[in-house]
């Protein structure tokens, strides 16, 4: 078992869907993220993007990225242009006027098009059953914006519009659960992912492209940018946010909880937060008061999980 | 000759988009839309209609999901009214941009605040500038024929672009009306199958969407500018396809009793209808009166109204929208510039009523003929003025 993570490796298709050549930042760990979903998605597919730095990145008119159909509209709705398609394939195999061949369909955002802007869209495409894949690029905040708050920035991070100041720790709130919210929509399936365990993450995108309805996967995207941290250490960063408990690697089918990748003893939260110029300012007191809400959270997530 | 039957204007609409065989319904309920949907709804869950019927959360996501619907080469339809129609506003440039044929019926409504759900054209004059074909039906007859010619228009290799039908929101949606229905052998001879050019498909793919810097975006808005002036001589086109098989002619500018008129109504949609009636009366009273109708908002047709006004002396125009602090009625004001520096140039008058819902009767027609021809005597200023208001 030890060695199959380099065996693996040699499952894995070579050809790249989200070819080289974007405009993405050094050390993106979105970037990374989409090459390696895009292996486990495979060609039978249809994208729709939602404004943010993927749609950026990888489509100035009249350059691309993508050797898959693709589509970007606006920032709020790819989740209703996903619903589109789907019916649409649905009614033209139906009506035999385009072979039936199971084209899955896959909508993609950042965490701002997806726990704030484009919630409702979202909301309403898991409600009704849809049968798609849908992917969180979570990199906590706005950063194709340059660095805003959303509501996926966790507490104490300093962004541009959640600045630490004299009066201020940086973001107030905790980050909203989105998979939660994903789960008591009752789909089939729901996970969080991250590219620094590439095999856990393409094994759930996998699952996700193949359990018939809708699937939400929310991937941990660190982003150097925003996060202020060495461009060569998104890799690891990832690492530290699933051994500190942070972001912990979990796969919820059909209602049941199972943690997929489990920690025995978690990292001391100083240990992910310490090498972020987001979490630079904040005191022993905050650190011990994130300390403490991820020990919780990681309670009541194993709770769960049990 | 299709069945003449009585049938409220928004099972028409329906019928019109069944007749066409659409692939997907994506909408959300607003009045005075809600019939139009319902029917769509029940067709399809009763096995009349093949299509998936998406009830969407909101208008948003209602013209979102017709966008990916149409990019995947589904004949797609929608409805919405007021304020769904705002709610949809920055979709429904993107569907004229990237030239996705959707046709969306609007029971055109007032705008909030206050509430008002009934008819008026605001809404249909804030997404002007969209991008969209927008035809403008006066009655039950025209909202059942332009839906179908939309869809021929809309999917028209040299146009590929979306279609908007306008009906006045109760005036027109919620009357029963006797209306000649479309046979669907004539249908199926007027209306080829549609074949998107380029739709997403996993065989062959494509990339939409991508954005475009300002070393290119210009380029892209005149493509759109360029195709869009040019589909009017496609949408006359297909007037006259649509005249052979149904025999029933539209135009960009309709006439009614025009000959020798030295006065000319000018209005949109069921206003027409009311305000035909006026010009009736005022002829039989010896008056030199007509009435010109334009049925095409987008592309605006110049040539057209140009001809029309030819030999007019007075042209008022009646709208049933207020461009607050602007220039009065855009209608008016769009035909003012439009005629702007023309020879024998025409006064212009602008009236504004029958504003969220407020009944325009034939005698208010007549009273404004009479105040402009007042107003030509003495000499007054052509400004726009609201009638029937009070305060």
């Amino acid at each position: 078992m030890k060695n199959y993570n380099v065996y693996a490796a040699r499952l894995t298709p070579s050809a790249e869907n989200f070819s080289p050549g974007h405009r993405a930042c050094v050390g993106c760990g979105e970037t990374l993220a989409v090459r390696l979903a895009c292996k486990a998605i495979g060609n039978n597919v249809i994208i729709s993007n939602a404004t943010g730095c993927m749609e950026i990145v990888s489509t100035p008119l009249p350059s691309t990225a993508w050797r898959v159909p693709w589509i970007h509209t606006l920032f709020e709705n790819t989740a209703a242009v996903a619903s589109g398609v789907d019916s649409a394939l649905k009614a033209l195999a139906r009506k035999g006027k385009i072979p039936d061949r199971g084209t899955k369909v896959v909508a993609m955002g950042g965490d701002g098009a997806t726990f704030d802007i484009g919630l409702q869209a979202l909301s309403g495409a898991m409600e009704r059953g849809h049968d798609f894949l849908y992917l969180c690029w979570d990199n906590e905040a706005y950063m194709n914006t340059g660095i805003q708050r959303s509501s996926a920035t966790p507490f104490g991070a300093h962004t541009t519009t959640s600045p630490s100041g004299k009066k201020s720790y940086g973001q107030h709130n905790q980050k909203k659960n989105m998979p939660a919210i994903a789960v008591a929509h009752n789909i089939p399936y729901v996970a969080t992912a991250s590219p620094s365990y590439p095999f856990d993450m393409m094994a759930k995108v996998k699952k996700g492209m193949e359990m018939p309805g809708p699937a939400y996967i929310q991937v941990l995207s660190v982003c150097p940018t925003g996060w202020r941290t060495q461009v060569d250490q998104s890799v690891i960063m990832g690492r530290l946010a699933v051994e500190t408990g942070v972001f912990p690697l979990y796969e919820v089918v059909n209602g049941k909880y199972r943690i997929t990748h489990e920690v025995e003893k978690l990292r001391p939260v100083q240990d992910y937060l310490k090498p972020q110029g987001r979490f630079r300012h904040l005191t022993p007191d905050a650190i011990s008061q994130i300390q403490e809400k991820v020990k919780e959270d990681y309670a009541a997530l194993k709770e769960k999980a049990a | 000759m299709g069945k003449k039957i009585g049938i409220e204007v928004s099972m028409a609409i329906s019928e019109a988009a069944k007749l066409a065989d659409v692939d997907v319904v994506a909408a959300y309920p607003i009045t005075p839309q809600t019939h139009i949907v319902e029917e769509l709804a029940r067709m399809v869950a009763d096995g009349d209609l093949d299509a998936e019927y998406i009830p969407v959360e909101s208008e948003h996501s209602a013209m979102s999901a017709c966008l990916g619907s149409s990019a995947a080469g589904a004949r797609t339809f929608t409805a919405t009214a007021g304020q769904g129609l705002e709610l949809m506003h920055e979709v429904l440039y993107v569907a004229s941009a990237m030239r996705l044929p959707i046709v969306m019926a609007v029971a055109n409504r007032a705008l909030s605040a206050p509430l008002n759900v009934w008819g008026d054209q605001s809404d249909m004059m804030a997404v002007r500038d969209t991008g969209w074909i927008q035809m403008i039906c006066e009655n039950g007859q025209e909202a059942l024929d332009s839906t179908l010619i939309a869809f021929r228009v809309a999917e028209h290799p040299e146009v590929l672009l979306p279609v908007m039908v306008h009906c006045d929101g109760f005036y027109l949606t919620h009357v029963v009306e006797p209306i000649e229905m479309l046979e669907k052998a004539n249908v199926t001879k007027f209306l080829p199958p549609f074949k998107y050019p380029l739709p997403l498909d996993a065989d062959k793919p494509v990339t939409m969407g991508a954005f475009a810097p300002p070393v290119i975006y210009s380029e892209t808005r005149k493509a759109q500018e360029v195709n869009l002036r040019k589909s009017k001589a496609i949408i006359t086109q297909v007037w006259d396809e649509f005249h052979k098989v149904f025999g029933r002619k539209y135009r960009a500018v309709e006439k009614y009793k025009m000959d020798g008129a030295k006065t000319a109504l000018l209005t949109l949609g069921s206003f027409g209808e009311t305000a035909m009636t006026a010009v009736d009366n005022l002829q039989a009273a010896g008056q030199n009166v007509g009435l010109l109708k334009l049925r095409l908002w987008r592309p605006f047709p110049f040539e057209e109204l140009k001809a029309a006004v030819k030999g007019v002396e007075n042209l008022i125009v009646v709208d049933r929208c207020l461009s607050t602090g602007g220039p009065g009625g855009p209608a008016y004001s769009e035909i003012r510039s439009a005629l702007y520096g023309e020879p024998n140039q025409p006064r212009i008058f602008g009236y504004i009523g029958g504003l969220g819902g407020r009944d325009v009767m034939v005698s208010e027609f007549e009273n404004i003929i009479r105040q402009v021809e007042t107003k030509v005597k003495t000499g007054a200023a052509q400004e726009f003025e609201l009638f029937g208001v009070r305060g």
